[in-house]
């Protein structure tokens, strides 16, 4: 992992754009670990469809990334002939075996390490340059300086051994370094985003995936001046959050399938008594506890339709490690100008992919909250305004005390049975979404505006979706590609006016039952022949899996 | 006063009394029950201390004691059952200026909540936690709740839960309240002045007050010849505190603990810097 860690820096240093994904066996430290990295001239939002080389430390368990690791036959497998030889699986496809003695290079090399010398062959077999590779080794080990003499010797080591093996790929020139460009995981995106966005507040209780970006925000909050505080569950975080939030503070609280569970509820009660508030869902394999290690989108339906009543409420989905930020960032402005809390629909392979990314664009401010000015007369918290959105009263605002309620309320906020509070209430809560403009950042449209086909897609399936469609458009299938950035309210007008005049429309997405897909059919009209096309999570699609079906589909 | 008379009212120091921290929403409770007594002494304790209403927020849960928020004229939360020490938390993290107290009954706090009390205890926020417990679950008419005594008899639990009661006391101090004492809305005057000095004290201050529900425990209104004021000799010590509540009658009044362990503070090192400083942790 350290040593992939490196790589993947060194290709940054080099001006290479790059992906790094993580796999581990259950054991909780130490035992096997595969990084997974894909290097290109082009930023890159998925894996590849194959990897050129498989270098490996040793072989012990290592079948079990088999399904996450496709080789070929221009592939090459790297491995240390004392450590026995690789496993039949990787072999079959044609691979070309080359064997290089890690463990004696490294003993050769005082307090030299054997993955440090694999960096050096795989960096040279790349071709990487020298001071790249030096300057991710000397960042990661920059605090612990007895190791990285021997590191830099063991990685010269490497380097000199790879001229012993045929070099069976080609890594092209890295374009000249023309933007700003940065390195980082999606969920240390989104929790940047957060921060940008405004929230100070944040409650939370551990949970794998989403642990990281609790871990990022701890120091990061604290630097602008904010608080985090571990809750003992996630009942507790969010309405921790709430608190905060009611209290003036943008807030937000960060997990994933099995808290968002426990935390619907207390959502109603944001809708309800109109608290701003963001939770991120890292989403991982459900249900119950799945696998906590492994990405799929399958927590669409809860976050979209999981409370009870009838409680509008906002549910966006990043669709990049890099757009993890700007739409974390959304999500805060928007719960915090409608008054009402919004879901960040992430998951495991964007929060915890680790990219070189272009610096994303700075999205324009917020309006923000709406405050009411001290001294109001006859303040009425849940004031029925034209365009829903009543001012608030932040504690310590003198005149305007009223009592935030779960309970369904009159307009001053107290406690009503009456169906005409009720329904005034709800059409207020339902209106401010509805009739708020958001904007050209509902989705990512793409493609020629007049072809026939059409796929609608969300979140990390947009990063194949997006290569697989190149692809068939090198065939000749001119598509059109919608990723939806907005899924709750659902913009049905504006997916209606990005696919109008389309004949078919795929809708493509990571979980086992078409959430996505039954979703849209439910919500609008969508034109001509629509198909689904679903898998379960644990396993990201590929583009040239995307780009087969489409030939297929397209043909249907 | 009523709303549009409060705001009017200059924001410069003036004499409240006791009925200007309460609203002028007419309360849910049935006639004599002793949530009327807390209401009438949290009033009486907030002009005693004269807090300006609009600092102080009074954060609960669901249940018929929670209701208090909205009958109180400061600034008010009324969430999900269960949870107010968690949004009173959040609150007081977020917003240290504020004076926050958080209400509840015997159910909503000791039961559905229970996981919380044990952390509020512990975390040692700068708060006051006050519970009625009238040991009986009111608002949904009647079942037992987790101090009602094992063989009380209902519709839900024919002959009594057999459950030994929960120790809201005991609990406290084991999980580490800065502030233990217990009230009796029979005794209004004791009980404001219990109030305050809970408010008074830093961290988590925990009352557990004594609240017949005339209702659904008529037998509760005896409870006024069973309680024994000033029985509690206030200790800092937590042994000497454990020692005590080993004859505790559970009628027992006064304040048990006052500890000197410092309220939660956010902890770790803090920089002012501007969010787009936080972009060179990316930049390559």
């Amino acid at each position: 992992m350290t040593a992939g860690n490196m790589l993947l820096e060194a290709a940054a240093h080099a001006g290479y754009y790059a992906l790094m994904t993580r796999s581990s066996g259950p054991q909780i430290r130490g035992g096997e670990a595969a990084a997974m990295l894909r290097i290109a001239c082009h930023p890159v939002e998925c894996m590849a469809d194959r990897f050129d080389v498989l270098a490996a430390v040793d072989w012990e368990n290592v079948q079990r990334f088999k399904a996450e690791i496709p080789l070929w036959a221009q592939s090459l497998v790297i491995g240390d002939p004392d450590q026995g030889a690789p496993p039949q699986v990787f072999l079959q496809g044609g691979a070309m075996h080359a064997e290089l003695p890690l463990k004696k290079l490294a003993k050769a090399v005082p307090e030299g390490r054997a993955n440090m010398v694999l960096l050096g062959t795989v960096a040279a077999l790349l071709g990487l340059p020298d001071d790249a590779v030096a300057r991710a080794v000397e960042k990661t080990l920059g605090k612990r300086p007895a190791a990285l003499a021997p590191s830099l010797a063991a990685v010269a080591a490497g380097r000199a051994a790879a001229a012993g093996i045929e070099r069976r790929f080609a890594l092209a020139e890295p374009p000249a370094m023309r933007t700003s460009r940065w390195l980082l995981t999606g969920n240390e995106a989104a929790g940047y985003g957060a921060i940008k966005g405004g929230v100070r507040f944040v409650a939370a209780y551990p949970i794998t995936p989403a642990t990281e970006l609790l871990e990022w925000m701890s120091p990061a909050l604290a630097e602008v001046g904010g608080t985090l505080v571990q809750a003992e569950d996630e009942l507790a975080s969010i309405n921790m959050a709430i608190g905060g939030s009611y209290g003036g503070v943008p807030s937000l609280t960060a997990t994933s399938g099995p808290g968002l569970s426990l935390m619907v509820e207390s959502l109603g009660l944001a809708v309800a008594a109109e608290i701003p508030l963001v939770v991120v869902d890292v989403m991982r394999v459900g249900p119950s506890t799945g696998i906590p290690t492994k990405s799929e989108q399958g927590d669409l339906n809860i976050a979209v339709h999981g409370l009870h009543g009838d409680a509008p409420h906002l549910v966006l989905a990043p669709n990049s490690v890099a757009d993890c930020l700007g739409t974390t960032q959304w999500a805060v402005q928007l719960a915090e100008a409608l008054q009402t809390p919004a879901i960040v629909l992430s998951d495991q392979f964007l929060g915890q992919a680790r990219s070189v990314v272009d610096r994303p664009a700075d999205l324009a401010d917020g309006p923000g909250r709406v405050v009411a000015a001290a001294g109001a007369t006859d303040y009425r918290r849940y004031a029925v305004t034209p365009d829903g959105i009543s001012p608030m009263a932040i504690p310590g605002t003198a005149g305007l005390a009223y009592t935030a309620d779960g309970l369904e309320h009159a307009e001053r906020g107290t406690p009503s049975s009456q169906a005409a509070d009720h329904f005034a209430q709800l059409d207020k809560r339902r209106g401010k979404l509805e009739s708020w403009d958001y904007g050209e950042q509902w989705a990512d449209v793409e493609g020629d505006p007049a072809a026939d086909f059409a796929v609608v897609t969300f979140g990390s399936c947009t990063g194949p979706v997006r290569e697989g469609l190149a692809r068939a458009a090198q065939d000749g299938l001119g598509a059109r590609l919608v990723s939806l950035r907005l899924l709750a309210p659902l913009p049905a007008g504006r997916l209606a006016g990005a696919l109008a005049g389309a004949s078919r429309v795929l809708v493509v997405e990571q979980n086992h039952s078409a959430q996505l897909y039954k979703y849209l059919r439910a919500e609008c009209d969508l034109p001509g022949r629509v198909t689904s096309l679903h898998r379960a999570g644990a396993l990201q699609f590929q583009p040239g899996e995307i780009h087969r079906h489409l030939l297929e589909w397209s043909r249907a | 006063m009523n709303e549009s008379a409060r705001a009017l009212a200059p924001s410069a120091p003036l004499a409240r009394g006791p009925n200007d921290y309460k609203s002028d929403v007419k309360p849910v409770w049935c006639p004599g029950c002793g949530d009327f007594g807390v209401v009438n002494a949290l009033a009486k304790a907030m002009a005693k201390m004269a807090l300006d209403p609009k600092d102080v927020a009074v954060v609960s849960g669901i249940g018929c004691s929670s209701r208090i928020p909205a009958y109180m004229s400061s600034y008010g939360f009324h969430g999900v059952h269960g949870r107010a020490l968690a949004a009173g938390t959040g609150l007081k993290i977020a917003r240290p200026d504020l004076t926050v107290i958080v209400t509840g009954g015997d159910g909503d706090g000791y039961s559905i909540g229970g996981n919380h009390f044990l952390h509020a205890c512990r975390r040692n926020v700068d708060m006051t936690y006050i519970v009625m417990d009238n040991r009986v679950y009111g608002m949904t008419k009647g079942q037992a709740s987790p101090t009602t005594e094992p063989d009380w008899d209902s519709k839900l639990s024919p002959d009594g839960t057999g459950l030994r009661e929960f120790q809201p006391l005991v609990v406290a101090l084991a999980s580490g309240a800065n502030f233990i004492a217990r009230g009796f809305t029979g005794d209004p005057n004791g009980l404001a002045a219990l109030i305050e000095q809970a408010m008074h004290h830093p961290g988590f201050s925990f009352l557990e007050v004594l609240s017949p529900c005339v209702t659904f425990r008529p037998e509760q209104k005896e409870w006024k010849k069973m309680v024994r004021p000033d029985a509690f000799r206030t200790t800092a010590e937590v042994p000497r505190a454990a020692r005590r509540l080993l004859r505790d009658t559970g009628f027992d009044l006064g304040v048990l603990f006052a500890g000197g362990r410092a309220p939660y503070a956010p902890r770790g090192p803090r920089a002012l810097r501007t969010p787009a400083d936080l972009e060179a942790r990316f930049a390559l």
